[in-house]
């Protein structure tokens, strides 16, 4: 929708990538708007993961181009580093650090990347951890929160490091059921508040209240494009149809 | 039945042996400490510890060093780097000790014209020899840190040096810490060997006073006894780390 208005934030061009034999992403192209909200959904397999991996480069595609806030990415280790702190990235399975507390895990990155001083570390975290709501977490390590906390934990360490673009793979997959609204509350906090994201999810409801935009995926190829209401009520591929039939249905 | 009968023999033996030594064998009187001359000659036999420790201290710290040195290569993607890693383990691994430290003291300073005194020359072959050890150590424990560890500290746009020494490191060190605290042992154990260039630490004490004494069987069970009080002060002191580590994270 306001990919419109002037040059995209993230911009896919004819993006082939391959596991071995295997083609992981077939000739995929997509356009990303500043503070645009895309759901990605399909199958899985589907690529969907592959592709927003490409985005902050944890995989390297082989042909086509990808640029992102203005910079092409490569191998040149100046652009990882540009474009790595402008997208942020968050997990399935949350990937905190075990070893850190719940504070060393969010200071670590603006410390050592931004140089930011232990004090404006500090206030930087506790302002994100109390934006997830778990202020009082601080001190505690990793395995002593909840799923649904530790996932919470690891968006506000994404967002200490002030990104542009945020990624999500497959963000509730790993939980229990009962931790999953509070996960998706924090992410659509983040959506209202103008951050441009990109998510993997098979939550649907989460998809129609949020998404500017959603994409599916099939075998590697991007299949359908649409605004969310048209997309659930009228999708125009037979693949997406059965896709939205065996998620919705069940 | 068989087992009783096992027992029975680990049981009786050492009893024989020390009711042997009640009889005119032993002359225990060379380590008496309640007589001046034995007393002296204990002392003088403690005297070689202070060697003792001090090299395989310093030939651990220099074997850590070298190891975390060799097997960061061999985790690269490079072929080259991984060769350097292969080849370097293999060729130190296959040199005895023993061998390594006469070729050290006597050899090096003819290829090189470097003279180094006993004491480097066997901590130079002590740590050459360990840091082979070492560098399987660290590559095993480095390997043991999953990839989504080394994925969100590139997320936050983390250098490589840092990720290691933030992220990987720390974990990995708290993995390999029972087997950092074996290679400890087995330095105390084979810093005995030293003793051939003329290095004054326990063994070639305990030669020397054979020498003069003739008292082989006192003075070498003492001498294992030194290594045993040695030793166990050195595992407690690894399993007061772990724990300390340990609970550290709690």
């Amino acid at each position: 929708m306001s990919e419109t208005n002037g040059t995209p934030l993230i911009s896919i061009r004819n993006v082939s990538k391959f596991f071995g034999e295997f083609q992981a992403l077939k000739n995929v192209s997509l356009d990303i708007g500043a503070g645009e909200r895309t759901v990605i959904c399909g199958p899985s397999g589907s690529g969907k993961s592959t592709l927003i991996r490409c985005i902050n480069r944890l995989e390297k595609h082989e042909k086509g181009q990808i640029i992102v806030d203005g910079v092409t990415l490569s191998d040149a280790p100046e652009t990882l580093e540009k474009i790595r702190s402008s997208v942020g990235m968050v997990f399935q399975q949350f990937n905190l650090f075990p070893h850190l507390s719940v504070l060393d895990n969010l200071t670590l990155g603006p410390r050592r990347v931004y140089g930011l001083s232990v004090k404006d570390a500090n206030a930087r975290a506790m302002k994100y951890l109390e934006r997830v709501r778990i202020p009082d977490q601080a001190h505690k390590f990793p395995r002593h929160l909840s799923g649904g906390q530790q996932q919470r934990v690891a968006i506000a360490r994404s967002l200490c490091m002030e990104p542009r673009i945020l990624l999500f793979d497959e963000p509730t997959s790993a939980l229990d059921p009962e931790m999953i609204s509070e996960v998706l509350d924090v992410m659509t906090e983040l959506a209202v508040s103008g951050m441009t994201m990109i998510v993997v999810t098979h939550e649907m409801g989460f998809a129609r209240r949020v998404a500017d935009r959603m994409v599916f995926m099939d075998q590697g190829e991007i299949v359908e494009t649409a605004p969310p209401e048209a997309f659930f009520t009228a999708p125009e591929s037979r693949r997406c149809k059965e896709f939205l039939n065996q998620i919705l249905n069940h | 039945m068989r087992h009783a009968t096992l027992k029975k023999l680990l049981v009786c033996a050492p009893l024989a042996l020390l009711l042997t030594g009640c009889s005119a064998n032993w002359g225990w009187y060379v380590v008496d400490p309640s007589t001046p001359s034995g007393l002296s000659n204990l002392k003088f036999m403690a005297s070689g510890a202070y060697n003792t420790i001090l090299m395989s201290l310093t030939a651990i710290l220099i074997s850590v060093v070298v190891g975390l040195m060799v097997a960061l290569p061999g985790l690269s993607e490079r072929r080259a780097l991984k060769s350097f890693n292969r080849v370097y383990v293999e060729i130190v691994r296959s040199v005895p000790i023993l061998v390594l430290i006469l070729w050290v003291y006597y050899g090096l300073p003819t290829l090189s014209g470097i003279t180094l005194n006993v004491f480097w020359a066997g901590v130079l072959a002590l740590a050459l020899s360990d840091s082979a050890f070492q560098a399987e150590i660290f590559r095993a424990g480095i390997q043991s840190i999953g990839k989504g560890q080394y994925e969100a500290a590139q997320s936050i746009s983390l250098s490589y040096r840092d990720t290691m020494r933030y992220v990987i490191l720390p974990q990995a060190i708290r993995r390999i810490l029972p087997a950092l605290g074996n290679q400890l042992v087995y330095m105390l154990k084979m810093s005995s060997l030293v003793s051939v260039i003329g290095m004054q630490e326990l063994t070639r004490k305990a030669n020397e006073l054979v020498v003069t004494e003739y008292r082989p069987l006192e003075i070498y069970t003492i001498l294992v006894l030194e290594y045993l009080v040695l030793i166990l002060l050195v595992s407690s002191g690894v399993r007061w780390l772990e724990r300390k580590m340990q609970a550290s994270e709690n």
